[in-house]
């Protein structure tokens, strides 16, 4: 039953994205890739749960460490360089 | 309220501000806002999820410094210019990190896990690693280090045995939970297809993979977070997913293909088309800076069309010090963007931006089109296929139907570029032998200094 009911929110929110992204006008599509590659480094959370000082083995230790580190420089290389893109947008007064 | 309710609570926080983030980037004034909104929500999520369970702090930590690090030094170093090439390398880490995650929650807990999450193992190691790899390859034929793209004999053939195999192993994996085995065999299979789907594709299509890839870097999220039953996963995952596809189909518009043409067909110069000698033969003008300068003046409207060709040669900056001079003797500039020029959606746009040119001059397809007919001249700079005029006329080319600026209509085309060599699709342009076009031959930054020279001695 939980599975249907994760399916149901996964669903829900393609249909939010659709609706929220096609306001976005063509001028900020770089920066929307960029800015929602920085959110898919949620993985991050996933990383950090299956971390957890219960984790045991070596080689499980090490991938989940890889996985912290592939989805961290998503996160911060995303949003800062998001960041960078947007502010040659603004205006210049 | 318990530990667990309280972090659900934090989750559901951090799912309305990626939401809200996102509208922001509906406006360029709000988008800055919008995007530390979407940073703030990571931060939350992160923080909640800390607090669920005693992390092993060791890795974690080693972890997020290392890839925090270089994720920051990427983002401040990278050039405009190469922006397609960072977006391409980020999408593939996220789809990486994917892969990891659902190997270790198999190897730790593999017997006890659902069937649903079994699926999502299989899921995560697919798209994760397609995406991955897909990625690499992608970023290394935007450096260029690639060229050429590899079409062998059967590619498809072999990219839905590799499918299918990938599937039939995730049947496995749900049977025989304990069969980490099978996961690598899995992953192993999606590497090679993450190659055979990225290698026979290149150049002008580059735009349809990233944001294709950009799409999958969020499933393979969405994905991990069906393995861990996490609903913040799940949502900002397909948030990623759904932005990617409105991309890719923007984009395959733009070209008048479908997605299926993109991705497994081959373009080429069509058979039967006009040959370059007998469109360009005895029609071709040119045009020199200084001539160009005098033609400049008294105009009133002056519209650059952008393409790849500026990125290459780094023309954005002079482009701008092209507009200020035209503006201060009263000549309104704007710049029509097709969504396909450059080698990703909206790269023009920021390249122009990094050259401090204001949005509101930027305008799309759509705007600028009806606007040629009362544009006295057009400067096309390293643009060609989208501004071909057979892609009106000629229904048996290889662009036909695609909707292209219609620059011809302007009084006069200035077209800068290197030579009559043919863009992407590989045929002639009938717009360079027009009546109304003037070629002014040579390097796009090096023609427009000069022609910036010969303005402010006229």
């Amino acid at each position: 039953m939980e599975g249907m009911l994760l399916l149901m929110v996964f669903v829900l929110a393609i249909f939010i994205g659709f609706e929220v992204i096609t306001k976005v006008p063509p001028t900020l599509h770089t920066p929307l890739m960029s800015g929602s590659n920085a959110i898919s480094g949620i993985t991050i959370v996933g990383a950090l749960l299956v971390m957890s000082v219960e984790t045991h083995g070596l080689v499980s230790q090490i991938l989940g460490g890889v996985a912290v580190a592939f989805a961290m420089i998503n996160v911060v290389g995303g949003f800062m360089v998001t960041n960078r893109m947007l502010e040659m947008f603004k205006r210049k007064d | 309220m318990t530990k667990v309710a309280f972090i659900e609570l934090a989750y559901m926080v951090a799912v309305v501000l990626f939401i809200l983030g996102l509208k922001g980037l509906a406006h360029p004034r709000t988008a800055v806002r919008g995007n530390l909104l979407g940073a703030v929500a990571m931060g939350i999520a992160i923080v909640a999820t800390a607090f669920l369970k005693e992390l092993n702090f060791m890795w974690v930590i080693g972890g997020a410094l290392v890839g925090g690090g270089l994720g920051a030094i990427m983002a401040t170093r990278v050039k405009m210019t190469a922006m397609p090439q960072l977006v391409a390398i980020f999408n593939g880490f996220g789809g990486g990190a994917s892969v990891f995650v659902a190997a270790v929650e198999l190897m730790q807990k593999g017997p006890q896990e659902s069937t649903s999450a079994l699926i999502a193992v299989g899921a995560s190691g697919l798209i994760g690693a397609v995406t991955f790899w897909g990625s690499l390859v992608a970023y290394l034929k935007l450096e260029e280090t690639w060229g050429g793209n590899v079409v062998y004999p059967g590619n498809k053939v072999v990219n839905v045995l590799l499918l299918v195999g990938s599937l039939a192993l995730t049947g496995y994996i749900v049977h025989d939970p304990s069969a980490v085995w099978a996961y690598w065999v899995l992953v192993g299979l999606s590497t090679i297809l993450g190659f055979g789907l990225v290698l026979p594709i290149g150049g002008a299509d580059m735009p349809v993979v990233i944001a294709l890839l950009n799409s999958y870097s969020g499933l393979a999220g969405a994905a991990t977070g069906f393995i861990l039953n996490n609903t913040v996963l799940i949502v900002a995952g397909s948030l990623v997913g759904a932005s990617g596809l409105i991309l890719t189909s923007i984009m395959c518009k733009a070209m008048n293909r479908s997605l299926a043409n993109v991705l497994f067909a081959t373009l080429g110069p069509s058979e039967g088309g006009p040959t370059a000698d007998s469109v360009y033969e005895g029609k071709i003008k040119r045009t020199s800076p200084d001539e160009l300068a005098m033609m400049l003046d008294g105009v009133r409207r002056v519209v650059f069309v952008p393409g790849y060709g500026m990125a290459v040669a780094q023309a954005q900056h002079v482009v701008r010090d092209l507009t200020h001079l035209l503006e201060s003797r009263d000549v309104e500039v704007l710049f029509g963007v097709h969504p396909v020029a450059g080698r990703m959606p909206g790269h023009m746009n920021v390249l122009l931006a990094e050259a401090d040119i204001d949005y509101d001059k930027l305008k799309d397809m759509d705007e600028i089109n009806p606007m040629f007919s009362e544009t006295d001249v057009t400067i096309v700079i390293g643009a060609n296929d989208v501004v071909n005029p057979l892609a009106r006329t000629d229904p048996t080319s290889p662009i036909a139907g695609m909707p292209i600026l219609d620059v011809d209509k302007s009084r006069t085309v200035i077209v800068v570029k290197r030579s009559l060599s043919p863009g992407f699709a590989g045929i002639p342009n009938p717009l360079f032998a027009m009546d109304n076009t003037l070629m002014l031959f040579g390097d796009g930054k090096k023609a427009l200094v000069e022609l910036v020279n010969a303005l402010k001695e006229n």
